[in-house]
């Protein structure tokens, strides 16, 4: 694409292209026009909101200067240790519904004899909802729940197990709300690698463990990057389980937490918005590290047919 | 090159079944060291499925494999050792032509230096030395295929299967990647089962044919006595006996057999020993002439003549419509009344066992 604009005129007025015709010679035309609703709603509900957060966490309620309610978050340790009881929730979440993922779509991948009922089950959570699926687990899993009748009917342990209203309880949350997603994501990844690949590598001697970590394993590694990059953001920004089946004094008081009650209870918009730009930036950083990771890899084409 | 030497890699009653549906049945083939076995058929015939059998890939629903006396049909592919060619190569994608060449020996745990020597022996067998260090994704598919081969020979397996390892190329390099197939099994004595659905390629390539029909064997021998002498009419038409006429026997003795249908009436070899009943008369394009020849004449009109340069092919019908094909040098065009003749003995008749089947049913 060199020039096309001053070539033109000087090949003379019968070879003059039209101003259409060099436009789409760079990708330009009607079709441009669907870009234009998702474009808006980018615009309209994410950077403008975006820009206005940003700027107001910028302009205190108390004043002391642009970074004021930064430098409260960080001297603050209510409100710095957040950002770790957060990071403890959602990383171990994250990377347990990836590692999870692999071998059940290992075997799900192919023919497999009632493959469609088994991804449906497994896929069903996402539908429930956050709060259905906090509620669940306190009737299953709480103090009086099924599961504690259960085991202390059978006098397996003399007081119930805890296992909800802490840490374990927003864990089990993230997990079931999450592990779906990741499974999906893996499934599709898994699915567009070229099964003969690892019917060669095992004409070739490499027996079953060899073939996922020398073939598989390499392949579908981008796209686990990807996988638990999507399942960290949606396991970082949990709020309702943590509120339900956590301990949002304690343990589980994770970041969304500390920028609701700024917001929504201490009425202080601006600390609101600088919590909301510290989660971004620390998913920012979190995604950045797994990507840099992932440039490390081979990224091309897995053989497969997508 | 082979490390294993055997005398015999024996299929015993070999077969198939997906369900209800019988992709291989009682395949029995003995292949000797060293042989070149083509497996021969159009898609869904079972000659994937009887490589992947012996690959290890698919488990046999009934039979076994020995190779000399060792049971082998029950081993894991990865303890078979058989070298195998894919379709579309099936090279690791994340690997350097090196890497991917080496693979086998590499799960063998052999030394580093043996490897060097064997990758190297290997990339020097197919010509690849200044690629070695690419990926597969930058390599053209003729290079993509020599990988491959090299792949499955590094190993010094003593069984190579190819699963229509040419089907993906163009036609040129199919030509070239052929030649250069068989030089390497003529130079290394690999045992090579090759699968395929193009008789030339078949013909050309192997030391012996197996053409197969609905996962059942019709006819194993050279590519001289498949190409001569079909077993029956589907072998025929896969061998280039593009003519086949249904019609009826109405004489003959064991030697010839005369055919009446459809306002025509042929003289041909009798190769089903057939006395009346359904047949199939069996006519090369090439065998036809222009001009009533040994008492065989066939009147058709000439509908499309292709320029083939040398010589046209052409179709013609008959009156009662039945297409009849024909390579000429002379210069025939659309709507030319001609009348075909064919020797005797190039008229090859077999009973039509299906049409038979067929008409006991009806």
């Amino acid at each position: 694409m060199t020039s096309v604009g001053a070539a033109a005129p000087a090949a003379g007025p019968a070879r003059r292209r039209t101003l259409r015709h060099r436009l789409a010679d760079r990708g330009i035309d009607r079709s441009l026009w669907l870009v234009l609703p998702a474009t808006a709603f980018v615009l309209v509900l994410f950077i403008y909101p975006f820009i206005y957060g940003l700027q107001l966490s910028f302009d205190p309620q108390q004043g002391g200067g642009p970074f004021a309610n930064y430098q409260k978050f960080f001297s603050d340790p209510y409100l710095r240790d957040t950002i770790w009881k957060t990071l403890r929730l959602g990383l171990p979440a994250a990377l347990f519904n990836v590692l999870a993922s692999v071998p059940v779509a290992y075997a799900m991948r192919g023919r497999v004899r009632g493959k469609r009922t088994i991804t449906t089950l497994l896929v069903v959570p996402i539908t429930l909802g956050t709060v259905l699926t906090a509620q669940g687990l306190i009737m299953y899993a709480g103090p009086r729940g099924w599961l504690n009748k259960v085991l202390t009917g059978l006098h397996l342990v003399d007081s119930p197990v805890t296992l909800v209203h802490n840490w374990i309880g927003v864990f089990l949350s993230l997990v079931i709300t999450g592990f779906p997603f990741a499974f999906l994501l893996t499934l599709s990844y898994l699915s567009g690698i070229d099964p003969a690949l690892e019917k060669a590598a095992a004409t070739l001697g490499a027996g079953p463990w060899q073939r996922f970590r020398q073939i598989t394993l390499p392949l579908l590694a981008p796209g686990l990057a990807i996988t638990f990059t999507l399942s960290f953001v949606l396991a970082f920004s949990v709020f309702p389980s943590a509120q339900m089946v956590g301990k949002p004094s304690g343990s589980t008081r994770v970041i969304s937490i500390a920028a609701y009650e700024a917001a929504f209870q201490q009425f202080d918009y601006s600390m609101g918005s600088t919590i909301a730009m510290i989660m971004a930036v620390i998913m920012l950083i979190v995604i950045g590290l797994v990507m840099v990771w992932r440039a490390t890899l081979y990224r091309g084409s897995t053989g497969g047919k997508g | 090159m082979t490390d294993q030497r055997f005398d015999e890699l024996r299929l015993d009653g070999v077969g198939r079944r997906y369900g209800t549906q019988t992709a291989l049945d009682d395949f029995t083939l003995s292949i000797k060291g060293s042989e070149f076995v083509a497996l021969l058929g159009p898609s869904g015939c079972g000659k994937s499925t009887a490589l992947n059998c012996l690959a290890g890939l698919l488990p046999l629903t009934t039979g076994s494999i020995h190779l000399d006396d060792r049971r082998i049909d029950t081993l894991p592919p990865e303890r078979r050792g058989f070298g195998m060619v894919f379709q579309n190569y099936a090279l690791f994608p994340h690997m350097s032509v090196r890497k991917n060449i080496g693979f086998g020996l590499s799960m063998r745990r052999m030394s580093k230096a043996e490897q060097r020597k064997r990758v190297d022996e290997a990339i020097a067998l197919v010509q690849l030395r200044e690629h070695q260090d690419k990926m597969p994704g930058q390599l053209s598919g003729g290079q993509q295929q020599r990988v491959a081969i090299a792949r499955a020979i590094a190993l010094h397996p003593p069984v190579v299967l190819m699963d229509e390892p040419l089907s993906n190329l163009d036609a040129k390099l199919r030509l070239e990647m052929r030649m250069e197939i068989r030089r390497l099994h003529q130079d290394l004595g690999l045992t090579t089962i090759y699968v395929t659905h193009d008789q030339e390629e078949a013909l050309s390539m192997a030391d012996r044919l197996v053409v197969l029909r609905e996962g059942v064997m019709q006819q194993c021998g050279t590519p001289q006595e498949v190409y001569e002498q079909p077993a029956n009419g589907y072998v025929a038409g896969f061998m280039g006996y593009r003519n086949l006429l249904e019609l009826e026997v109405t004489g003959g003795d064991a030697e010839h057999a005369v055919v009446e249908g459809g306002g025509l009436r042929l003289v041909g070899a009798n190769r089903g020993n057939v006395t009346s009943g359904p047949a199939v008369a069996a006519i090369r394009p090439e065998d036809l002439v222009l001009g009533e020849t040994d008492g065989n004449g066939i009147a058709a009109t000439v509908r499309i003549a292709e320029y083939h340069g040398r010589e046209l092919s052409v179709e013609a019908t008959t009156a009662q419509g039945q297409p009849i094909y024909f390579r000429t040098s002379e210069r025939v065009a659309p709507g030319d009344e001609v009348v075909l003749g064919v020797p005797r003995h190039r008229v090859l008749v077999f009973d039509d066992a299906e049409r038979a089947r067929e008409g006991l049913v009806a």
